[in-house]
């Protein structure tokens, strides 16, 4: 990217971001237009694209059997794992997973294990030896920002989509039959992220408002209003008033995106 | 150690270590304890015994990591396979890359990076012993290393977590609490610019018990933030009485 055309663009962001406006026309507490298509991917228990205006995510879930961890003999295994895949952006290489893509697995890992959005109880065969175990692995398929809130919405749409195989213990042994049930749901974690800007807080932010804004705060909030998980990212700071006014907004974004979303 | 304990606050509203909610676990802080680094510092907290080591500025490896406005910081947090019940692989796992990350981003508000272009401050965390809130203990100390190493700063970053359990909101969590609690909040803050330069959470809480975790961790911050002051005054008054004697 050539720096000269960006330092251009980015004053003109900060001037507009001033004037409380921003450079695609929206208000600095509106997202970008979400579209949401769950099962696209037969081969996937359960699957769910996510378009947030140009950002486009692609979370395919496995539902596979394994041992649970021994601390949790009773409960099924949650796996989150994301790929910044370099067809998705110029500034993505191929490799290991970079502390970027650990960063968003793990963002999104926490709004879904901290809200308890699996009853993973009922992923239990038979405790302490067999549960199952479900993989949910993020595909960044094209990055214009905010990929947290993307993500996140994709694992959940995902997560909706996904069927467990039905089974039957014989002898020990776990014997799938036919026939598929839902993945046991309790809860629909929203994650609202929010840049800080020139001292202002706007919601949403995209590529380029990405490059300019200091630092983020990434808020999971489950369906009753509450707080699951939070994380601040980027080398600004925030001071103490704007993180409760962050909360707020927050809580506000999360609502309106539940009731169009009808989670 | 394994049984998950009932309850985590009894009668009298004590904690299982005895402290009160809002009380700190005991903090020793020394700077100036490593002397091939540029800058170091060790903490205890509770029983959290963590090093930290600043190098630089110093020219940047990889050559190609070299930004020409600024200097590049570094940071890596890392456990010690003993400091823990069950032996920690020493590879870096997915959860110390992330707090290696956060970490950095705590600390980098605080320093002038505009001052040193084209070169690096490279930030090693050795956690040796953990026992909850170790991403907070390291923040406080690896901002110690790099005022040691004498790297121009805002401020020193200092941190500290509150969060829930049972149903009351505690400050300074320790291994049990944060693994059986309900919530946990480590807030890194700069006291004297009023700014939070990490924040995160587990766990469920609502609104109100949030600005309740927030402003808590906030008060636990500025207490070990004097604490943070008194060691680095320390170290140089003893090297102003070397000097004294020798004269």
């Amino acid at each position: 990217m050539s720096s000269l055309v960006t330092r251009v663009r980015l004053q003109q962001i900060e001037k507009l971001i001033e004037k409380a406006k921003r450079l695609d026309g929206r208000g600095l507490g509106d997202y970008r237009e979400i579209k949401i298509e769950q099962g696209l991917i037969e081969k996937a228990e359960g699957s769910a694209r996510v378009l947030l205006g140009k950002t486009e995510v692609l979370v395919g879930t496995k539902v596979e059997t394994g041992a649970p961890f021994p601390d949790t003999p009773n409960e099924g295994v949650l796996t989150v794992n994301a790929e910044l895949v370099p067809l998705a952006s110029p500034t993505f290489e191929p490799g290991p997973p970079d502390e970027n893509s650990i960063e968003l697995a793990r963002i999104v890992d926490r709004g879904i294990r901290e809200s308890k959005a699996i009853d993973t109880e009922k992923l239990c065969i038979e405790p302490g030896k067999k549960v199952f175990v479900v993989f949910v692995d993020i595909y960044v398929l094209n990055h214009d920002g905010n990929l947290i809130d993307a993500s996140a919405l994709a694992a959940v749409a995902a997560l909706l989509n996904t069927k467990m195989p039905n089974y039957e213990v014989k002898d020990g042994e776990v014997v799938i039959k036919q026939g598929y049930t839902p993945l046991p749901m309790k809860s629909h974690p929203i994650t609202v992220t929010i840049g800080k800007m020139n001292n202002r807080l706007i919601v949403d932010p995209w590529l380029e408002e990405e490059q300019v804004m200091d630092s983020r705060l990434s808020m999971a909030i489950n369906d009753e209003g509450n707080i699951c998980a939070i994380q601040k990212g980027g080398t600004g700071y925030f001071t103490h008033k704007q993180i409760l006014e962050g909360m707020k907004l927050a809580q506000e974004k999360a609502a309106e995106l539940r009731k169009k979303l009808d989670w | 150690m394994n049984e998950k304990p009932e309850k985590l606050i009894d009668k009298k509203g004590l904690r299982l270590d005895g402290r009160k909610p809002d009380e700190l676990r005991p903090v020793k802080i020394e700077v100036g304890i490593l002397s091939n680094a540029d800058g170091s510092a060790y903490i205890e907290q509770g029983k959290n015994k963590i090093l930290a080591a600043a190098f630089g500025p110093r020219e940047m490896h990889p050559k190609h990591l070299v930004l020409p406005d600024r200097m590049v910081l570094r940071c890596r947090y890392h456990m010690a396979p003993f400091s823990v019940q069950e032996r920690k692989s020493p590879a870096p796992s997915r959860r110390e890359v992330e707090l290696s990350k956060v970490i950095r981003e705590a600390l980098e508000p605080s320093v002038f990076v505009e001052y040193y272009p084209r070169t690096g401050v490279d930030v090693f965390i050795e956690v040796l012993q953990a026992d909850g809130g170790t991403r907070c203990a390291s923040i406080t100390a690896a901002s110690l290393a790099l005022a040691d190493a004498g790297i121009p700063m805002r401020d020193l970053v200092v941190a500290c977590a509150a969060g829930k359990v049972d149903d009351t909101v505690v400050l300074d969590l320790f291994d049990t609490e944060d693994k059986v609690g309900c919530a946990d909040v480590p807030v890194a803050f700069m006291p004297n610019l009023n700014a939070v330069t990490l924040l995160q959470m587990d766990g469920i809480l609502t609104p109100e018990e949030f600005e309740k975790a927030v402003n808590m961790a906030i008060k636990g911050c500025q207490k070990i933030y004097a604490l943070q002051k008194e060691a680095l005054k320390t170290k140089y008054m003893l090297i102003g009485q070397e000097e004294e004697v020798e004269e």
